[in-house]
């Protein structure tokens, strides 16, 4: 059995760890309702985009001339993979459950005999990725000095996916990140990002074609809003990963505080044991050597 | 009472304006446009640019660096890359842009030079209209 000093120091560094840890939850808390807030706020942005979208591609579906964004290269050899992640850890499986659909995304289509490039956002999917899938790396991006995933970084991320794309380095790009539910549940999602996913149903809820009129043209316009909607989603899939990341820290921290306090009731009682047991062993000395001297 | 149409004003980050107007103007591609009520449908990307809205006697201004802007049914909906309300904007403002478009002019892809070019040349015919 420990002795009782030796009990009492780690009372106390689980208690500090408790601490923290419910410090953490807290920051984590106040942080989900700001994530939040910024994927509410872009929320109609990207309705709007959709719906126009989902216009024009009506239009120009089958047609020869439709932007490559949008009807793909042809081909389907070369995947690029974005493995949108978080900077850091302490948040749970939020890390590895989408690092574990990317690669088992990767290994079907390594073993359907395509090629596979990864590019990674974020540090933690980088960490993961590598161990396994170093030979595929063609880029990362480090989000690492923001605070706030603005607009501009999304972009930026476009951009660089754009550039890759017109040089002819992939023929399919999928984003995976994770959606979020709920602080409870936060699901990983795979997304197509080119060929952009239109929905371009005839028979869609809105029932309505409007007729437009564009300046300068449909194609043109079209040309001009794939871009920007590839942007949007990935705008999207970030925020949506802000969100889902510090929900999951926010449980797993409130579960490491659950535990703290568990383990911490656990050594108080085997503390007041042995200190029990320490009081009782001295009486009976006492008492012994108080017999032993009046026999 | 005149009759109003719906104006919305959003960039990706949030909502910058809802409301009714009587007549918007909109820096369209190939030039600016007002909508006014029962517009025809109406779908046109934007060059930089203000966007003014118009309600009896008060205006208000913003600036849009791009996007898109879609008119039906009596609503305008501006989707703008970029935008802030008109009083931010300042000679540093478009001075800092017209360097960024420079920049993007240099990277940019060969078919997309002509689209970068034209931003860049329209950012400097901003530049000559904005107070110090």
């Amino acid at each position: 059995m420990p002795n009782l000093k030796d009990l009492k120091n780690r009372i106390s560094s689980v208690k500090s760890t408790r601490k923290i840890t419910s410090a953490m939850k807290m920051v984590a808390a106040a942080k989900l309702r700001r994530a939040q807030e910024a994927a509410e706020a872009a929320r109609p942005y990207a309705e709007r985009m959709d719906a126009v979208l989902a216009n024009l591609a009506r239009a120009a579906r089958g047609s020869q001339t439709a932007p490559r964004l949008l009807r793909g290269t042809g081909a389907e050899q070369v995947h690029l993979l974005v493995v949108a992640t978080a900077e850091r850890g302490l948040c749970g499986g939020f890390n590895s459950s989408i690092v574990r659909l990317a690669k088992r995304a990767a290994d079907k289509l390594i073993g359907a005999g395509k090629t596979v490039k990864i590019l990674t956002v974020g540090k933690k999917g980088r960490e993961q990725m590598r161990r396994d899938y170093a030979q595929y790396f063609i880029g990362h991006v480090d989000h690492g000095g923001i605070r706030r995933i603005g607009y501009a970084d999304a972009n930026a991320v476009a951009e660089d996916i754009l550039a890759r794309f017109d040089s002819g380095e992939f023929d399919v790009a999928t984003l995976f990140y994770s959606e979020f539910r709920s602080v409870m549940s936060q699901i990983p999602t795979e997304q197509r990002l080119i060929p952009a996913a239109v929905d371009d149903d005839d028979d869609d809820a809105s029932g309505t074609v409007i007729n437009y009129e564009y300046e300068p043209d449909e194609d043109e316009i079209l040309a001009d809003l794939l871009p920007q909607n590839l942007a949007v989603q990935i705008f999207r899939g970030l925020l949506e990963n802000g969100a889902s990341e510090q929900g999951a820290r926010m449980s797993a921290m409130d579960s490491a505080t659950r535990n703290a306090g568990d383990m911490i009731d656990r050594l108080t009682i085997q503390y007041n044991r042995s200190r029990q047991a320490a009081i009782t062993n001295e009486l009976i000395e006492i008492i012994s050597g108080a017999e032993a001297l009046q026999g | 009472m005149a009759e109003t149409l719906n104006f919305e004003l959003v960039s990706p980050e949030r909502k910058l304006a809802s409301t009714e107007a009587e007549a918007v103007t909109i820096p369209g591609m190939l030039g600016d446009l007002t909508a006014m009520h029962n517009h025809a449908p109406f779908l046109t990307n934007l060059r930089p640019g203000y966007v003014v809205v118009r309600n009896g006697t008060s205006e208000e201004g913003y600036f849009v660096t791009g996007g898109f802007a879609e008119i039906s049914n009596n609503a305008v909906s501006v989707l703008a890359e970029e935008a802030v309300e008109r009083s931010a904007v300042n000679r540093a403002f478009i001075e800092e842009k017209i360097a960024r478009s420079e920049q993007t002019l240099a990277d940019a892809a060969p078919a997309r030079k002509q689209a970068a070019l034209q931003k860049l040349n329209d950012y400097k015919a901003l530049l000559g209209q904005v107070p110090g």
